[in-house]
């Protein structure tokens, strides 16, 4: 990925406007059951604990945190992969949570999701065609030789061999396989997808070309992105806001520019000193804040603030209140903080 | 985009190979491949027509024999010589194939059948589905085998014997088999595809019929190959104890059965119907192993 500098802020084609997402106090609980003959519940893994945001038809949110903070379980949760244990996920007003089966499957029209591993994500026994038709299939939405038409013109759209339709998975490069798989998610011309970690499992080479081609389609078809990622580089590159979650919260919420630039959270200022830049001399006489300890687990998180642990900043009230979700920017520049001390 | 060109030049454009040419294809390479599973593939399909139409190969009567040719052995005019009724034993062994391959397929056909539906069902949905099947295949797997196949058969008159045998041996042969599929259910269930077929709005009837289905068929076909061998090892068991098929229909287990008072002076009477055997079981295994490489996409690009 090139380092994308704040000027060459692409421009959207889509006016972004109304909420297409909301998500209030969405929480995901696994249970941990044990026992030998009857298993009872002895305690849960709060992988998602309460989070709270909004994505605007057109934008693109990033979000992004370590590895286990609970982005890929939030993704999920609100495609209803996971049903979430407690919250509200509102999409174009409809909650969500509250809808199941047929109705739930009609929503899926709307919004797909996009894999990490273009690797497991692909049914090595169906053919490249199959696999990118079956949404439309299930949908009704072509069959015979419109459908088959429709799916030269998705593997052209995502810059593939339109003839690569009656090959198999193994045949493709990750690079190609995940063309593959943006072609399925946009099979049935979803509003919003969810991508998570799409180019983490692909070479940095490929990884940009992905990125770019996910841009392209947004721009195309007027797409709303979740865009689950670890790497800061392309989440600033991709995002227009950004979000950065640690053991089950948001931490910090706020534009691209603002998050980058001006960050307010003591969590975001470690994870963005963490990023090396690529000037030796700056590198060495930057300061870095270095955590300490380990992420506590997510079956026993910390009372207070989850960071109080490991905060450079924890007062006495960080580890027995917790903060509250509150917007420290003004109403058209909303900067949203989970935090005590900011 | 630039890497469009690039992507699209990697190969040169392939039209669409027909059907036809497709298959003939890919039995070529089953054969080029898989030299030992073809050839033990033809003898499986040979012995389906024996089992069929056994008049064409027999050179003599099953049944009748000419008693002063008692106890010969394999010669021109009797290539695996005459039991101690005179009989040509190569020709009671052609006509032998057919209780074999019946009982061998009919079981076999039963059993996955009931194994697929069960294990399928009980490692897809989990939860007290899965409980409720896998308490009754515990059940099942508690049973001594052949005393269960012993009692059914010997209890049930109403229905033919060949068809006791079949269900008896079959729901005994489809308790294992269904924890296997259920094993093979829940990981492919896991597959991140699968996950994928939900996003895209799949309801659980197809994903099962599309996406865990195929994954367990591998498992499935292998499984039913190595027992169509297990099931006619039962069926020759039960005739050898007494059990199975009656005479003057010629079966194998029986012929060993009856050769075994003789076995020291004319040992062709226990080795012929026990080679049938073998060969017959270990073409089913080898045939079924070759069967389960090639059906495997994965499999097929890293030979």
């Amino acid at each position: 990925m090139q380092q994308a500098s704040p000027t060459q802020a692409r421009e959207h084609k889509v006016s972004m406007g109304d909420t297409l997402l909301d998500v209030q106090d969405l929480q995901v609980y696994f249970p941990v059951s044990a026992g030998i003959i009857f298993q009872r519940k002895v305690a849960d893994v709060k992988a998602v604990d309460g989070v709270t945001f909004t994505v605007k038809r057109g934008e693109t949110l990033g979000l992004v945190g370590e590895s286990g903070c609970g982005k890929s379980t939030t993704g999920k949760a609100i495609l209803q992969l996971n049903r979430p244990t407690a919250g509200h996920v509102g999409f174009e007003g409809t909650d969500l949570t509250k809808i199941k089966g047929g109705e739930l499957r009609r929503f899926r029209r709307k919004m797909q999701m996009i894999f990490q591993d273009p690797y497991a994500s692909l049914n090595p026994r169906m053919s490249v065609g199959s696999i990118i038709s079956e949404p439309l299939t299930i949908h009704k939405l072509a069959s015979g030789k419109d459908k088959k038409e429709r799916v030269q013109s998705l593997l052209q759209t995502v810059g593939l061999n339109p003839y690569f339709a009656n090959r198999f998975p193994h045949e493709f490069s990750g690079g190609q396989r995940q063309r593959v798989g943006i072609a399925r998610a946009l099979a049935v011309e979803p509003d919003f997808i969810v991508c998570d970690e799409p180019v983490s499992a692909l070479d940095v080479s490929i990884q940009a070309q992905i990125i770019n081609l996910l841009q392209d389609l947004q721009d195309q078809f007027g797409l709303t992105y979740l865009f689950i990622a670890h790497d800061l580089s392309v989440v600033r590159h991709i995002s227009d806001r950004v979000a950065v979650m640690y053991l089950g919260h948001i931490m910090e919420l706020t534009d691209r520019d603002s998050i980058f630039d001006n960050p307010l959270h003591p969590y975001t200022k470690a994870l963005l000193s963490a990023v090396p830049i690529p000037d030796p001399q700056i590198e060495r006489q930057r300061e870095r804040i270095i955590l300490l300890g380990d992420v506590p687990s997510p079956l026993r998180p910390p009372a207070g603030c989850v960071f109080h642990t490991r905060c450079p900043i924890a007062s006495g009230e960080c580890r027995v209140r917790r903060p509250d979700w509150r917007n420290v920017g003004t109403a058209d520049k909303e900067h949203w903080v989970w935090c005590h001390r900011v | 985009m630039a890497s469009d060109a690039t992507v699209l030049e990697q190969y040169a454009v392939q039209p669409d190979v027909s059907r036809p040419q497709r298959i003939r294809r890919s039995l070529w390479d089953f054969i080029r491949h898989k030299p030992l599973g073809a050839i033990c593939g033809a003898f499986v399909l040979l012995l389906v027509i024996i089992a069929l139409f056994p008049g064409l190969f027999a050179t003599a009567s099953p049944t009748v024999g000419f008693i002063p040719d008692r106890y010969q052995g394999p010669s021109l005019s009797h290539f695996f010589g005459t039991d101690e009724l005179g009989r040509d034993l190569y020709s009671r062994i052609i006509y032998g194939a057919r209780t074999s391959i019946l009982i061998g397929f009919g079981v076999v056909a039963l059993s996955t059948g009931i194994a697929t539906v069960l294990g399928t069902a009980s490692g897809y949905f989990e939860g007290w589905v899965d409980t409720i099947v896998q308490r009754i295949i515990d059940i099942g797997i508690a049973l001594p085998g052949l005393v269960f196949v012993i009692l059914f058969v010997t209890s049930v008159q109403q229905i033919p014997l060949v068809f006791r045998i079949i269900i008896s041996v079959g729901f005994l042969i489809a308790m294992g088999n269904t924890r296997i599929i259920r094993g093979a259910a829940i990981a492919a269930k896991a597959n991140q595809y699968v996950e994928a077929a939900r996003v895209v709005g799949a309801s659980d009837t197809r994903i099962i019929f599309r996406h865990v289905l195929p994954n367990v068929f591998a498992i499935i076909l292998v499984t039913a190959s190595i027992q169509i061998g297990a099931a006619i090892i039962i069926e020759a068991s039960l005739s050898f104890l007494g059990f199975g098929v009656q005479p003057p229909t010629p079966d194998w287990g029986y012929m060993i059965t009856s050769a075994q008072d003789r076995i020291v002076q004319y040992p062709h009477l226990a080795i012929f119907p026990g080679l049938a055997i073998f060969f017959t079981v270990y073409c089913f295994n080898m045939f079924g192993d070759a069967l389960r490489d090639v059906l495997d996409p994965r499999l097929r690009g890293a030979r």
